[in-house]
């Protein structure tokens, strides 16, 4: 979609906004290569990179307010747990498993993003278990006349699981204020989606639920915006949920476990790396005078040196002690949850 | 005092509990018109549709959405209306429910009661008869009670929906309507964890939950009159966490133990308590640690005939313990 | 009488084809009531039937090849059962739980319809687990390059479920030769549809999954009938899965243990049973001349004397062995080959 000042206005987005956005699109990108640099020094075992998806997750999360709408997103969602307000010390905490860890004091697998007063809940690794609890966040808050909406983050593979089904089918009874995004990158790790599914696009199951479904171009940041904040809308003023579906595409691996060259050409990753979501952005941000060379590299260094300084303090950090791994299997006062 | 059966105890829990607390909601299949087994009978008239939901059929969103709620300011008791269909329910119970507190460090919690009907004996067939207790027990960061009495029930349930961690609250369908009790009117409430010594005795020490408890009273009653075999019977009620406590105050008392449960014996709760008697009261023993359960057959079948040739009884339970008592 | 191939809406059967449906409805009607009689007696601890569903059943299981095509039905598909081969005996003995229940050998609850020789393959009661099993069958029969469809069944409350999704999805990617039958009677147990799910027609979602879905009458046999010979035949051809949504009405309580006045008025129940797909095709036969009156009435007199004679049967039948109780819980020799 090409950026004019006139399609800006329609979101409602000033510059600084964009710029903000573009932010932490940069943010996001630097603290999954950051992952993976330290991960191959074997600083880490274990890491999932967003990078390609940062316009979905950025456009996505954008249109939430931080704190009051609930978020149940998937391992690969680090623009998301960024756009919320999580920070990249934060972030390389759960990397390095540290004992200060908001996510889970080292015990949760890098990724699972977890921030109690950002309303970022905890995941687990299963496929799409969070999708049910996010329809149970919007029943609450529905039934408590709340306006909070909530908001399920999943990929391709997780819509063919009993889970996806059974919570769109709910939300759709009970009209809940929730929205579904679906990162539709086109792997479930290396299986295509024309192996996960016999039709192109998700957001067709939609009707099948009775409320609405949109295809969008996922690396496109507005364009993702201005869908969600439409079904945010809905989702607020009781008209229910909105399923959208974001193509995109996953630049890296599955995780650093995954070797990709065993089921998808180089060809066919630098065809989708031409379309970098954060470079399409930058140009369309010059385009509109928003950026310049100069402010440009000033905002790369910036990231550059938050994630500098967030991996020395953060290595820096003391690891749990042994023992906790006995602590929190009960609640040991009255319940948590804020 | 009033004297009431166990499903209208249940029924008696939560619509006291819903009336004290509004956050307080129940959710399942059939549950709006009163439940199969009426337990939530005059619910919507009292608390309307939002806090008595028909959900749809769908047992793994049913509990996975009641996580989501009760993260948000909810109690909910999810209601899966029969053990044997909990299974699809079984990934949001042992790496969501039972981990969430674990993995955040603390930092999240889901209050939530899952109740569901239990147990076999009553023609249900190889779907309506199962125990699921020995699944749950085995996973860190559940609760999991059974329950087989009308006064326990209320007690129980009650303390479930208050308790800040996921409960699953499991209700022997047998001893749904087979015995009234006299409760007290009022609020009461029973520690989870806490078993009771049903009836007191001197030569053995039977430990067992659920149906088999009613079962268990009746061959002590025959071993007395019979034999004058003095038996202790102890209800565990809560399986997970187990009172340790008084169950090996009670052997090291007798010398000698009896585990009894309906479920298959192999991998079934009961072997947890053998194993922990063998090894924590092993200088007290004065016979071996012998257990009494279903043998390893799906239960149950639906034939009469098949089914109570598979399941312990009265008769089945006085022969253990004479064998026990003769050592 | 007017020649059958005349009679627009006969679908190209033959008179004796068109009596045989309404036979196999005549039949499942009075088994069930037969069953419900006997548990109202003491003699079976549990029924479960399917009265007002007839025309869905027999209409689906009609174009298949019993033996061949595999069948994986739920517990109210007696019309089913008694189409592909069953007979009021088989389900008599499962009913009183008889050690020649070929089902289960009285170890399954009645109408858990199951047997080898006829490809109806043993369920269970949770809803819609065995909607994967038909994914499965269909994939093999691909895999092997035979000519073997899969035909599942429920309710629809079923559709919500994740294994109903699962499955589907399956199929579709796998384009399998699986047909789904959706009994759309408009309640799960007490749960209307309108709490089940937020669209009209529940065949919309096959779209979802890359295969066609229909809605039917599902009190019209022949109408069932005609929708069903399209998805086998599509099926045979290699072109894969159908949806086939019947709108029906189940005229009696969920089960034996269930009291539908809790749920439903007296009103909606006797409008129905103004539909009663059985009097509506009794009708059609007429007025198409395929048969008269004293035609039919001798149908109902066969078929009650075949269901008695098999109740009689049945009561005298052996119960089984308490021992075997413990067999079969693994299989005891090595698989052939």
């Amino acid at each position: 979609m090409a950026i004019t000042k006139e399609a800006i206005k329609t979101f409602g987005l000033t510059e600084e906004q964009l710029l903000e956005m573009h932010y932490k699109m940069l943010l996001a990108r630097a603290v999954s290569v950051r992952q993976r640099v330290l991960q191959r020094m074997g600083k880490g075992p274990m890491t999932f990179s967003g990078e390609g998806h940062e316009a979905v997750q950025v456009g996505t999360a954008f249109a939430l307010r931080p704190g009051r709408d609930w978020v149940f997103g998937y391992y690969r969602d680090v623009a998301v747990a960024l756009t919320v307000g999580m920070t990249p010390v934060e972030i390389l905490r759960g990397f390095f498993a540290r004992r200060d860890d908001i996510s889970s004091g080292g015990r949760n697998m890098p990724s699972h993003f977890s921030h109690p007063d950002l309303r970022i809940v905890s995941g687990s690794a299963p496929i799409a278990t969070q999708i049910p609890h996010a329809v149970g966040a919007a029943l609450a808050a529905k039934l408590r006349k709340l306006d909070e909406i909530s908001v399920a983050y999943f990929g391709d593979g997780a819509t063919s699981t009993g889970d996806w089904h059974e919570s769109m089918n709910f939300a759709g009874v009970h009209k809940l204020p929730m929205v579904f995004v679906c990162e539709f990158n086109g792997y479930a790790i290396s299986v295509p989606w024309r192996k996960q599914a016999a039709i192109e696009n998700v957001a067709v199951r939609a009707a099948g639920y009775g409320f609405p479904g949109v295809t969008l171009n996922g690396n496109d940041v507005l364009e993702v915006y201005g869908a969600m904040t439409e079904a945010v809308q809905r989702a607020r003023s009781g008209e229910g949920p909105t399923l959208i579906e974001a193509k995109t595409y996953r630049l890296q691996p599955h995780s650093s476990d995954d070797d990709d060259r065993r089921y998808r050409t180089r060809e066919e990753v630098e065809q989708w790396a031409q379309k970098d979501p954060i470079v399409v952005f930058a140009m369309s941000l010059h385009e509109l005078g928003v950026l310049d060379d100069k402010s440009e590299q000033e905002l790369n260094d910036r990231v550059n040196r938050e994630v500098d300084e967030a991996t020395d303090k953060v290595e820096q950090e003391s690891t749990p002690e042994p023992e906790s791994a006995l602590r929190h299997v009960f609640v040991e006062g009255g319940a948590s949850n804020g | 005092m009033a004297e009431k059966n166990m499903v209208e105890a249940i029924h008696d829990a939560m619509f006291e509990e819903m009336k004290r607390d509004d956050r307080i909601i129940v959710m399942g299949e059939d549950v709006g018109e009163g439940g199969v087994f009426r337990a939530t009978d005059g619910f919507v008239a009292e608390f309307g549709e939002e806090r008595c939901m028909d959900t749809p059929l769908a047992e793994s969103c049913i509990v996975g959405a009641a996580i989501g709620a009760s993260l948000n300011g909810i109690i909910p008791i999810a209601e899966i209306q029969f053990a044997d269909f909990s299974h699809p329910a079984f990934d949001q119970l042992v790496s969501e429910a039972a981990r969430l507190h674990y993995r955040s460090n603390g930092t999240w919690s889901c209050p939530i009661v899952v109740r569901t009907p239990y147990g076999s004996g009553i023609h249900g067939g190889p779907y309506h008869s199962q125990s699921i207790e020995a699944f749950y027990a085995h996973v860190p960061g559940l609760k999991v009670i059974c329950v087989a009495s009308p006064y326990d029930a209320k007690g129980l349930l009650k303390s479930a929906i208050r308790d800040p961690n996921p409960v699953v609250f499991l209700e022997h369908k047998k001893a749904y309507r087979a015995f009234r009790q006299e409760i007290p009117d009022g609020d009461y409430t029973i520690p989870i964890g806490q078993a009771e010594t049903k009836r007191e005795g001197s030569d053995i020490s039977l430990i067992t939950y659920g149906m088999m408890t009613h079962h268990s009273l009746k061959a002590a009653e025959t071993l007395e009159q019979e034999d004058g075999t003095s038996v202790e019977v102890i209800d565990l009620r809560t399986v997970s966490p187990w009172d340790k406590e008084r169950v090996l105050g009670s052997v090291k008392k007798t010398g000698k133990a009896l585990i009894v449960y309906e479920d298959n014996i192999t991998g079934g709760f009961g072997a947890e308590v053998a194993a922990t008697i063998a090894q924590d009261a092993f200088d007290y023993l004065d016979g071996p640690v012998t257990r009494v359960a279903s043998p390893d057959v799906p239960i149950s079948p639906y034939s009469g005939i098949l089914e109570e040739y598979i399941l312990p009884n009265p008769e089945k339970i006085a022969e253990a313990i004479r064998k026990l008592a003769a050592y | 009488m007017v020649s059958v191939k005349e009679i627009t809406g006969a679908e190209g059967l033959s008179r004796d084809q068109l009596l045989d449906l309404y036979y196999k409805m005549l039949l499942a009607r009075t088994v069930g009531q037969r069953e419900r009689m006997l548990n109202r007696m003491g003699k079976g601890p549990f029924a479960v039937t399917g009265e007002g569903h007839e025309a869905l059943q027999v209409g689906t299981a009609y174009p298949l090849k019993p033996g061949h095509d595999w069948i994986v039905p739920y517990y109210r598909d007696i019309g089913v059962a008694l189409t592909i081969g069953q007979t009021p005996l088989d389900l008599l003995l499962a009913h009183l739980s008889r050690e020649g229940d070929i089902s289960s050998g009285g170890r399954n609850m009645p109408s858990h319809f199951s047997d080898p020789r006829l490809h109806i393959v043993s369920g269970s009661a949770p809803v819609a687990t065995h909607f994967p099993h038909a994914a499965g069958i269909a994939l093999a029969s691909k895999l092997r390059g035979l000519d073997e469809l899969s035909v599942c069944y429920t309710g629809d409350g079923g559709t919500s479920t994740g294994d109903c999704h699962e499955a589907m999805n399956f199929a579709g990617v796998h384009k399998l030769p699986v047909i789904f039958v959706i009994e759309n009677n408009q309640y799960a147990i007490s749960v209307h549809v309108r709490k089940q799910f937020a669209v009209e027609d529940i065949s919309i979602r096959a779209e979802g999954y890359g295969f066609p879905g229909v809605t039917v009458d599902g009190n019209d046999v022949l109408a069932v009938y005609a929708a069903m010979k399209e998805a086998v035949d599509r099926a045979r051809r290699g072109d894969g899965a159908t949806l086939i949504e019947g709108k029906t009405y189940r005229l009696v309580p969920h089960t034996s243990d269930d009291d539908d006045r809790r749920y439903r008025s007296r009103e909606e129940v006797e409008e129905w049973t103004g539909k009663d797909p059985l009097v509506r095709y009794r009708n059609w036969l007429k007025e198409n001349d395929v048969a008269d009156e004293a035609k039919l009435d001798s149908l109902h007199e066969h078929a009650a004397r075949e269901v008695d004679e098999a109740t009689e049967q049945a009561e005298k039948a052996p119960t089984p062995k308490p021992e075997s109780a413990l067999d079969h819980v693994l299989v005891e020799e090595r698989l052939a080959g």
